[in-house]
């Protein structure tokens, strides 16, 4: 067994987990059949892979207004996009977003049907932003995510979502403008933590003011390597 | 300059003998009988501001086309003052044409409220020219649109001037050959008036010397060709009364309603929906033969009352691109349930469905593009079935619109459906658009959520009690501690706050006036609110999420 000696010094197994990664990515988009989605410049940071990809879903924690903006990217690109169950939504606040009105689709209030209508919309608009009236099954959130994939839809979730890419949910905001009885809300700043489905939570300030969100990333990134490669080596 | 009389060479008719029905202030007559006015009233139509007609009455007070709307009410302070519509002129008018054409067949309408009719066949009927005539005035006059006039002469555009000429009886004929020297001493404006020709060569014409219609016809022909091109060539021939224009009568449209009619009257909703169904597919096969589709029908629904008469329920529909059979039969089933999706049991039989296309278009306007219509093609297929499974009001778009409160800034419109003029109040679609000014509006940040009903919330001033605001718009203390519920054991420190800033709207309008004052406030948890004080009570109008 001697005469097979390992080397000492081989290629480091995060270079190779994250070449693998990109290896198995570059053939589930071929499968797919699209490119990912391009979310607003400051999400890039956060999202695995750095943007929206189709066929997955998101969960967004008690923030519409970080909806709005993720749907913005899309919107801007061209893409229309459904938003349902979120019968409070103020469509001033989209369009100060950056969201495109004239493609964009309302369901207020689906009722008991949400999961019917989620899937219709799914079919035939790149990106769905929903938020469930009652807990998803995983029977029923493995059908739709089959529907996601088959379609190349990407989901946004506001609330719990079983097998979820990320989770997205604002950690603390901050906003400028207010004073102590003087001044208006002009500006405000969210810290939004991301958490994939096996990788390290990571952070990043940015703006909710209108226009475009911009970010810069708060956690160094750690050693040079893609995002995606923490999965790889930090799940054993 | 030589008088050339022989323009008429190379036109071996001549003009032939033409009848033109004028009705003397038609917009005004048609927006009259719309309201519903008695028709000696003082009215005028006004346009962006400027006068656009005038009824008679209005007339000898002194007012005219043209005046400031404002300039004419000093004028007559009794004066009824509506807005010009241009779709009212053809629209009123289409009755009278419908009549005219049960008299006589063969009419050209020249524009709402003109009409040019050929007048050798009534001439033979009736027995003369003048009693064809009277015939016509009589039965124009039966509508209850009194004072039309008739003209008759060689060509239309004299028979015009004929009807327009101030005589005193409602029909005036110009024997054959007598046109051109009636036409003669007219100015040259009034080709102007009839369209003929701009008002620049008008101006021009008279410069040269040209006064008259006379004059104008004295030009050599070929010369005015040359000089001013093959508009004004006509418009020459028509000075002299030597055009062999014909009147070319109108194709009258179909009806293309449809109506169903059951006896006994039907009770389910799904009952209607299968009956009319066939009969709805043959309905839009028909104008898909005539090369049309329809992108707007109105549903007119009669229903068995206990007693008598029963009732009638109308509403139009707009359609994102065109109906198909489904597509009706969808609408009237959702018209007949009303708000309730499901409900299949009705509250009175149904005793008839009628649909009358509102809007119909030429399918070449419709075909689908080769390429790129395919998405849109797809999303709507699934919104409509969206709307099938949630009703109409299920899925919506929206549309940007002028407030000062949030929820009057949020306008929705049913998918499909024309961006409504008139959103939910009453206001005029002037006052509503988003780009006026607004003040007292929101300024900075759109917050996200805007609640539809806004829940009560707890303000106390950092002595306890609750935050008020005195009329002169001071509040009563510094506020200390916000609470979202409502309730007292919740409540969370205010880190920043600004306000309050009066709200009022229309103060002037008792049943719609609207008092309030707005603030806004950062909360211990870090969420933003943006308050609303209205009658001695605080709610959340919007959170910033």
């Amino acid at each position: 067994m001697s005469s097979f000696p390992v080397p000492r010094s081989g290629p480091d197994p995060r270079e190779l987990a994250a070449g693998l990664q990109a290896r198995i990515r570059g053939m589930e988009s071929t499968r797919a059949g699209l490119e990912s989605r391009q979310a607003a410049t400051g999400f890039a940071g956060l999202l695995p892979g750095g943007a929206l990809r189709p066929g997955s879903v998101y969960t967004v924690d008690g923030s519409v207004s970080l909806i709005l903006a993720l749907l913005a990217g899309p919107s801007q690109a061209g893409s229309w996009c459904g938003i349902i169950g979120l019968p409070d939504l103020s469509p001033e606040a989209a369009t100060s977003l950056g969201i495109d009105l004239t493609r964009l689709v309302l369901v207020p209030a689906p009722g008991d049907q949400w999961l019917t209508v989620t899937a219709a919309l799914a079919d035939v608009l790149p990106v769905v932003a929903v938020r469930p009236t009652r807990r998803v099954s995983e029977a029923e959130a493995s059908r739709l995510a089959a529907r996601l994939r088959q379609r190349g839809c990407t989901l946004l979730v506001a609330g719990d979502w079983p097998q979820a890419e990320a989770r997205l949910s604002v950690r603390s905001s901050t906003w400028t403008g207010l004073g102590d009885g003087h001044g208006h809300l002009t500006g405000r700043e969210v810290t939004v933590a991301a958490s994939a489905r096996s990788g390290a939570p990571r952070t990043a300030r940015m703006s909710l003011a209108g226009g475009p969100a911009e970010a810069e990333s708060v956690d160094p990134p750690r050693l040079g390597i893609p995002f995606g490669a923490h999965r790889y080596s930090e799940a054993v | 300059m030589t008088a050339l009389t022989g323009t008429t060479v190379g036109h071996p008719h001549g003009p032939e003998r033409t009848l033109v029905l004028w009705c003397p202030d038609w917009p005004v007559t048609a927006a009259r009988v719309r309201a519903g006015l008695p028709e000696d009233v003082p009215l005028v139509l006004v346009d962006r501001g400027i006068v656009f007609a005038c009824s008679p009455a209005a007339r000898t007070t002194g007012v005219r086309r043209g005046l400031a709307a404002r300039e004419a009410q000093f004028r007559c302070p009794e004066l009824v003052v509506l807005g010009y519509d241009r779709v009212l002129d053809d629209r009123a008018f289409e009755p009278v044409i419908e009549r005219l054409e049960d008299t006589t067949p063969g009419v050209q309408v020249l524009r709402p409220g003109l009409c040019a009719i050929r007048s050798r066949g009534p001439a033979r009927f009736y027995g003369s020219e003048e009693a064809a005539a009277d015939a016509l005035v009589a039965c124009v006059a039966g509508l209850g649109i009194p004072g039309a006039r008739v003209g008759i002469a060689d060509g239309a555009f004299a028979a015009e001037q004929v009807a327009r000429d101030q005589a005193p009886t409602p029909v005036r004929v110009v024997l054959p050959g007598g046109s051109a020297a009636f036409l003669a001493v007219r100015p040259v404006t009034t080709l102007v008036d009839a369209g003929l020709i701009d008002r620049d060569l008008a101006t021009l014409l008279r410069r040269l010397g040209v006064h008259t219609l006379r004059d104008f016809a004295a030009l050599p022909a070929d010369r005015v060709r040359h000089r001013f091109g093959a508009a004004a060539a006509r418009a020459h021939r028509i000075a002299g009364a030597a055009d062999d224009g014909r009147v070319v009568p109108r194709v009258p449209p179909r009806h293309r309603e449809v109506a169903f009619d059951w006896e006994p009257p039907l009770d389910r909703v799904d009952q209607v929906t299968f009956a009319i169904r066939a009969g709805l597919d043959a309905f839009v096969g028909d104008l898909a033969a005539s090369r049309l589709v329809c992108t707007e029908v109105t549903i007119e629904v009669c229903t068995e009352a206990a007693a008598g008469a029963g009732a009638v329920h109308t509403r139009s529909w707009r359609h994102p691109r065109w109906f198909t059979g489904a597509d009706i039969a969808d609408r009237v089933r959702w018209q007949l349930q009303g708000a309730g999706p499901g409900a299949s049991e009705l509250e009175a039989a149904i005793t008839r469905v009628r649909i009358i296309p509102e809007r119909v278009d030429s399918t070449a306007d419709h075909e689908q593009g080769l390429w790129d219509s395919g998405p849109d093609e797809r999303i709507h297929h699934a919104l409509t079935r969206v709307q099938g499974l949630l009703g109409h009001d299920g899925v919506l778009t929206a549309i940007s619109a002028g407030g000062r409160l949030l929820r009057d800034r949020r306008v929705l419109v049913p998918w499909g459906d024309a961006v409504p003029v008139v959103p939910a109040q009453p206001a005029s679609a002037r006052e509503r658009t988003a780009t006026a000014p607004w003040p007292g509006s929101l300024p900075g940040l759109s917050p996200a959520t805007v609640f539809l009903e806004s829940p009560s919330v707890l303000l106390h001033a950092t002595d306890g009690a609750a935050v008020g605001v005195d009329e002169r718009g001071i509040l009563s203390g510094t506020p200390a501690a916000f609470s979202q519920t409502g309730r007292t054991d919740d409540l969370s420190p205010v880190t920043a706050w600004a306000g309050p800033w009066p709200l009022v709207e229309r103060w002037w309008d008792l049943a719609r006036a609207h008092h309030g004052h707005r603030l806004q406030l950062v909360d211990g948890s870090g969420a933003a609110w943006l308050l609303l004080l209205e009658s001695a009570r605080w709610v959340a109008e919007a959170r910033y999420d």
